[in-house]
């Protein structure tokens, strides 16, 4: 305590993992590769050093963990910086000096992460560098108090890829509505159900014109990397949206994560697709537009079981929106 | 070296693009700019200069502002944004991380009142809501104090010993659409007094984490770091102030400016502009016989406590004029400053130019006739100067 104490330069200590070893990246040939995917991806060309290290606190059956995990495979040996607003993944962190995360990261304030980005970014460009610049936040650092500073961030098409992991909640705050909650879940705010839709940020991203606006499932990894791959080499601003599952929030079973993302996928609630320069539109998995799948989905999640959700209703939404997406593609693909 | 008729707007803006230049053989500058009246100007001068290394981003608030500068020094590049009154108020949570995480940004701010109702004249209130931010606070008496306060702000604000982010304050219209012959130095001049900033703890490619969770004992250290850092400025700046008098041959103010202080029984402290309205009203008072002295208070932040008692010490009425009203106190400057007066005194807190109304040499006088007739301080008097 007492050399602390006397210390007088700022929060300079270069931080260690949990093991105590120190962090810097290392040669391929002296570590053991990151075990992305339970192993099951695992390849030469994996990161040395994890993104999301052993040890950290996050709950069972985390969406948000399992992104990382494959954020930390696209990454590979890039350098990167990551900017983290206040959000689970923040909390993901730890304690000072620790850190779960393998990559250099700035916790931002709440509504700043793609400002602070814009900075790092600027620098390593003035500097000739070739750090990509990343910005990991949740729904609420995404749709709600962070909107304006990434709606200018994209607007002046900085170089930053932006990813928001949405788990439809404030999850670190115990589980209040935002705007990416969806209708009828019921959350500590919106104990009978939330009375509205939530808000389509892929197509507001898109709308910016941005180089590219992609929507990624977590039960579809070969498209989920390669999409990240892809943003991770493209220039510009670069915007990917994941539906990560929050077992606490969501009410459902940790280990039903990503069948739950499966059944979004095929019932058509969540639509796969990319859009390159707000314009030419890909849709990536074809849904199978299926009630049963909608049902299934539904009704494994205690949070939508407090509101009876129409069904019905939901599936004419999807419709509905399949087809604007579709006549997107059409016209533009 | 040029002199040159400038508004003090367009002096910081000189000052930093000098200042800018200086770190290009570092990792550059850059910082976020947002208009606000009365410091538009100054913003739009440094957007339409070509800095080398440099890159100024357009964002689409204070808060944005502030944020992009974070990320410019996180990295280790030099940088600058500059803002007012509701600007500043809609910047604060960034404001407190910029001191939080260590970084030195210099910031210059346009005191003008908060709105509603909205008004665009100075008023102090606006910067001293930030005075528990974490930021060195030096406000300005003129152009030339203006240029030379900004330069030197970088030099201060990213000395090792320091590492804190410095806010620059002057007063709206009456220094920043003013013009006043400024001396600005060369290039080469600026070079030698500020050396290329190398941020001990900038985010390199190094897995580590600024800004995650502390516990409460791990904040208790990283606050005493920061105390600790504004403790060693006063050292720090005198140290800086025989550097600048080397390198420009002109004197950088002091962090608190006496005048006629020598043998004065009644002192009246105030801050910005107003004090040169106050040594008038002090010259007229002397002419007449009073014991008389000002004292300008430059540095807010740290708050120069020792210095101001020290200087007080023979005083038995003070008088601290304020251009701000904490409702429910009366005077900030005030409410500090009665902690460095004589036991005994007099110490009487006047609000005057509270939203902007132009003091005056016989308002001032006014105030010194009221100090010197009291028996008794009393609970601190907002004086009406009208328009």
């Amino acid at each position: 305590m007492t050399t602390r104490t006397t210390e007088h330069l700022p929060v300079l200590h270069d931080q260690v993992g949990l093991d105590g070893a120190a962090s810097g990246p290392k040669p391929h040939a002296q570590c053991a590769h990151e075990p992305a995917l339970g192993g099951v991806a695992q390849t030469d060309a994996d990161r040395c050093e994890p993104l999301l290290r052993a040890g950290n606190t996050n709950c069972g059956g985390c969406g948000m963990s399992i992104g990382l995990m494959m954020l930390s495979r696209a990454i590979a040996d890039r350098p990167v910086q990551m900017v983290i607003p206040a959000c689970c993944a923040i909390v993901t962190a730890g304690n000072f000096p620790f850190s779960s995360y393998g990559a250099p990261t700035v916790a931002s304030t709440f509504a700043s992460s793609a400002a602070v980005a814009t900075g790092l970014a600027h620098v390593a460009r003035l500097n000739g560098e070739d750090t990509r610049v990343i910005c990991w936040a949740g729904d609420g650092g995404t749709y709600d108090i962070g909107l304006a500073t990434l709606s200018a961030a994209a607007e002046r098409n900085e170089d930053i890829l932006y990813i928001c992991y949405d788990n439809e909640i404030y999850g670190n705050t115990g589980g209040q509505r935002s705007s990416a909650t969806p209708f009828g879940a019921a959350t500590s705010t919106t104990p009978l159900g939330k009375d509205v839709e939530k808000k389509d940020i892929v197509a507001i991203m898109a709308a910016h014109r941005i180089p590219y606006a992609a929507s990624l499932s977590l039960a579809h990894p070969e498209d989920t990397l390669r999409k990240m791959r892809l943003a991770l080499e493209m220039k510009g601003f670069r915007f990917l949206h994941i539906l990560a599952p929050c077992p606490t929030g969501w009410k459902s079973e940790p280990a039903e994560g990503i069948e739950l993302v499966r059944q979004a996928v095929r019932s058509g609630l969540f639509a796969v697709y990319e859009v390159f320069g707000g314009g030419r539109t890909v849709l990536n998995v074809e849904p199978a537009m299926s009630r049963e799948a909608l049902v299934k989905y539904l009704s494994a999640q205690g949070r939508f079981r407090k509101a009876s959700v129409d069904v019905d209703h939901v599936m004419a939404s999807i419709e509905r929106r399949f087809r604007e997406l579709r006549a997107h593609a059409a016209l533009e693909g | 070296m040029t002199m040159e008729l400038v508004s003090a707007n367009h002096a910081t803006a000189y000052a930093t693009i000098l200042a800018a230049r200086a770190n290009r053989t570092a990792r550059g500058f850059g910082g976020g700019v947002y208009p606000i009246t009365p410091q538009t100007e100054c913003i739009e001068k440094l957007c339409d200069v070509e800095i080398e290394k440099g890159q100024v981003v357009r964002v689409e608030s204070e808060h944005s502002a502030m944020a992009v500068c974070m990320g410019f020094s996180i990295a280790g590049a030099r940088s600058f944004t500059a803002s007012s009154s509701n600007g500043l108020a809609y910047m604060t949570e960034n404001v407190f991380a910029a001191a939080f995480y260590r970084l030195p940004i210099v910031m210059m701010a346009v005191n003008r009142t908060l709105g509603p109702p909205w008004n665009i004249w100075v008023d102090h209130g606006d910067t001293l809501m930030l005075r528990d931010s974490g930021w060195i606070q030096l406000y300005c008496e003129d152009n030339q104090e203006v240029f030379d306060s900004v330069v030197a702000a970088y030099r201060l604000a990213e000395d090792r010993r320091v590492l804190l982010p410095v806010m620059v304050c002057q007063d709206a219209f009456i220094l920043s659409h003013t013009m006043m012959m400024t001396d600005i130095p060369e290039q080469a001049l600026v070079d030698r007094f500020l050396p290329p900033l190398d941020l001990p703890h900038r985010l390199t490619n190094r897995p580590r984490a600024l800004g995650q969770l502390d516990n409460p004992h791990e904040t208790e250290v990283h606050r005493k770091h920061l105390q600790s850092a504004m403790n060693a400025v006063p050292a720090v700046y005198e140290e800086i102030q025989g550097s600048f008098q080397e390198v420009f041959g002109r004197k950088l103010a002091d962090p608190v400016v006496p005048y006629r202080m020598e043998d004065a029984e009644v002192c009246l402290v105030s801050m910005g502009t107003t004090a040169s309205t106050v040594r008038a009203a002090v010259d007229e008072a002397r002419s007449r016989g009073v014991r008389i002295g000002s004292l300008r208070l430059r540095m807010f932040r740290p708050f120069p406590e020792a210095v101001l008692r020290r200087h007080l010490a023979g005083c038995r009425r003070v008088g601290v004029i304020d251009r701000d009203l904490c409702p429910g106190l009366g005077g900030i400057v005030w409410s500090e400053v009665r902690s460095t007066t004589p036991r005994g005194a007099i110490v009487q807190g006047y609000m005057m130019g509270v939203g902007g109304g132009d003091v005056r040499p016989a308002h001032v006088t006014g105030v010194v006739r009221d100090l010197l007739a009291r028996e008794r301080d009393g609970a601190p008097e907002i004086v009406e100067v009208g328009q």
